[in-house]
């Protein structure tokens, strides 16, 4: 699904991603973990095309096709999917407007006709009902007076909306109380299947109780340093990120 | 001939055709007096710093338009808010036109200006509002006023809500090479009476029009009104705009103007407050590109305790368009209380667009609560890289944007088919279909 090879990417001259290598196969759940300031949220924008950074060096492979040049909605509309950690106010634009054109572009740009206006109802129905959303909600401005679980909640809509291949949830535990983590995590389990792949970005190992990942890889200082199953989340969780800066320098 | 030099010639045969009683006489002769020595502003004056008039100036206006010219309903519908009922003052070059209009005086005076400064039973209303709250001194509204003779009147009754809405439209048909027109509107509104009027000038061809255009507007006590002004012309269109109200206690009057197109576009609006608790909303919207020009030249004249004033103005500059932002809120002594509130949000869309935004406060009051607020800026890269994560390419992302940016303005228009509109006609202005109506 994404293959990631010898990643260098810079912002302003300053390198931050120092050489990521990161293979994704299709129908698994990675995480990865790591400081404040390790590169984490760089290495999701870059793949979602964030063009504020520049790619110095390496490829990005999404089911073996090279994306690392790739406008951000080219990439979406080949499957890249990518949930903000702070998502943007849009006034004026209602959720369902917005994801209609969404999906609308999409679908152009694969050559394929516009959604039928009850077949796009019936979808978000089906979805808002998922992610137990309030049908009221879907005719409120995008993210205007939100709260910030209401906007994570309205990201994983999204993805549920445009089923992305590749979907990368970028600190999306952040903000949340309890209830919506479960609803939210419940919302990218039940999305889940051999077809696609999801990346979780994350800080804490909470989010990881609730969608378990196949592989956990540990970022510092621009490097994946360490990669392991599910129980290195846990680890990290009780030993912080010390050690494995020690486990680095020794 | 300078047009100056015409203006001042043409008066006398304009007044020796013109049958008027001697008081307006004597307003006319000192108007075009006050004009002959001011002249056209130009930019050595502070309130004209950033707008010149001079090439604009130069051509050879017609200044009376020579004959009629018809124009079909067909040809021109679609500057009509005609998805609903509406009274309509409709004028083509300078002209009144019948057969384009639907004035009344059932219950409501909405009809022509000439027949007010004319007609004996409107001399009384005509020596009472007739060029009281606009200014004697500034040399483009004693322009106007010395030629003044044909516009929209209207006199709403006291405690009458009128249910239409009231178009003013001005056409220019492009008959004439060159035309310059004056027109002249005078709006009262009784107590506790409700009135919503549009007014639009529109060219329909690319001859050069310069249109110098008054408004006076009185609100008696508790009258709302909400004034709507859609400038959305061609290329060759002029405007200067000088709109002058007047607002007894606790009226509210509401100003939102649209500023989309034309060549050079002024819009001199001031309020002037005669009672307490008084409300007044000043807002616009500017989307301009090319080599257009727009200028809001606003004042809010605080002068009783007790009053709030609020504006907004969003302008978006692509091309190597201009825009000035001139916004003064003057807050008398004897204004305690005041709640002013000003902001002004400007876009620039390329290196080669331009805005010059001056918030301009003077308070004299000691008890007042005044803000203003001014951003210049570019479009939120974040905001852009969000929408095209969701798939939504860049050139829509950006008009999406933009429509939030001027949300909020939309957002206040009450009349649902003119918000339509004018949201459409944002959307084509951006140059996008974004599959639904925004």
């Amino acid at each position: 699904m994404l293959q990631i090879t010898n990643l260098h990417a810079s912002v302003e001259d300053k390198e931050i991603l120092k050489g990521i290598n990161l293979t994704v196969n299709a129908g698994e759940v990675h995480a990865i973990m790591g400081p404040n300031g390790a590169g984490k949220s760089t290495l999701s924008s870059i793949i979602a095309g964030n063009e504020n950074y520049n790619v110095t060096e390496g490829e990005i492979l999404l089911e073996g096709e090279d994306i690392s040049e790739l406008a951000p909605e080219e990439r979406a509309h080949k499957g890249v999917f990518l949930s903000f950690q702070y998502p943007v106010e849009i006034p004026g634009v209602s959720v369902t407007n917005f994801m209609k054109t969404a999906i609308n572009e999409s679908r152009k740009a694969n050559g394929k006709e516009e959604m039928p206006a009850n077949e796009m109802l019936k979808l978000i129905r089906e979805k808002s009902e998922l992610l137990e959303i309030d049908r009221k909600f879907l005719s409120r401005s995008l993210n205007e007076g939100f709260s910030g679980g209401e906007k994570k909640r309205n990201e994983i809509f999204q993805m549920a909306m445009l089923e992305p291949k590749l979907a990368i949830l970028d600190e999306t535990d952040s903000g949340l109380d309890i209830d919506a983590l479960r609803i939210v995590a419940n919302g990218v389990n039940k999305l889940k299947n051999e077809n696609n792949a999801v990346l979780v970005i994350t800080h804490y190992q909470r989010l990881l109780d609730y969608i378990i990942p196949d592989f956990v890889h540990v970022l510092m200082d621009g490097k994946i340093v360490k990669s392991g199953d599910a129980s290195l989340a846990l680890e990290l969780e009780e030993k912080g990120y010390d050690w494995i800066k020690q486990e680095q320098e020794a | 001939m300078e047009l100056k030099e015409k203006l001042i010639s043409s008066f006398m045969a304009f007044e020796e055709h013109i049958d008027v009683h001697s008081e307006l006489h004597d307003v006319r002769t000192s108007a075009i007096k006050n004009f002959e020595n001011k002249g056209f502003p130009t930019k050595k004056e502070e309130a004209w710093k950033y707008t010149s008039l001079n090439a604009i100036l130069k051509n050879d206006y017609s200044v009376f338009p020579k004959h009629e010219n018809a124009i079909e309903f067909a040809e021109v519908k679609k500057y009509f808010l005609h998805e609903i009922d509406t009274h309509k003052v409709i004028f083509v070059d300078g002209k009144f036109a019948s057969f384009l209009s639907a004035t009344t005086h059932d219950g409501l005076d909405v009809c022509l200006m000439s027949s007010a400064l004319n007609k004996p039973k409107y001399k009384m209303i005509i020596d009472e509002y007739f060029n009281k709250i606009a200014s004697k001194d500034e040399s483009l509204t004693t322009l106007n006023t010395a030629f003044a003779n044909e516009g929209a009147y209207i006199n709403i009754p006291k405690s009458k809500v009128v249910e239409k809405p009231i178009e003013i439209i001005y056409f220019s048909t492009g008959v004439e090479n060159a035309l310059m027109v004056q027109p002249r509107n005078l709006v009262i509104v009784g107590e506790n009476a409700h009135v919503q009027i549009i007014e639009r000038h529109q060219c329909l061809n690319e001859n050069p029009v310069l249109t110098n255009s008054v408004t006076e507007i009185f609100a008696q006590k508790r009258a709302i009104v909400d004034y709507y002004k859609i400038q959305n012309d061609l290329q060759s269109a002029n405007l200067i705009d000088n709109t002058y109200i007047s607002q007894k206690q606790e009226s509210r009057v509401s100003v939102h103007t649209f500023s989309f197109g034309g060549n050079i576009t002024r819009n001199n609006l001031n309020f002037y407050h005669f009672g307490e608790r008084i409300d007044s909303t000043l807002k616009g919207i500017t989307i301009i590109g090319d080599k257009q020009h727009v200028d809001h030249y606003t004042l809010v004249n605080h002068a009783t305790p007790n009053c709030e004033s609020h504006q907004n103005y969003k302008t978006i500059l692509a091309g190597s368009s201009t825009g000035v932002f001139n916004g003064k809120i003057y807050v008398e002594k004897e204004a305690q209380k005041t709640d002013a509130f000003q902001q002004n949000n400007n876009i620039l869309l390329g290196d080669k667009a331009t805005i010059n935004a001056k918030p301009q406060l003077e308070i004299f009051a000691d008890d007042v609560k005044c803000s203003h607020g001014c951003t210049i800026g570019q479009l939120d890269e974040t905001a852009m890289f969000y929408m095209q994560s969701r798939g939504i390419p860049k050139k829509e992302a950006k008009a999406l944007l933009m429509y939030a940016f001027s949300n909020e303005v939309i957002e206040s228009i009450k009349i649902p088919e003119l918000k339509k509109r004018i949201t459409k006609i944002i959307a084509t202005k951006l140059g996008v279909n974004l599959g639904f109506d925004l």
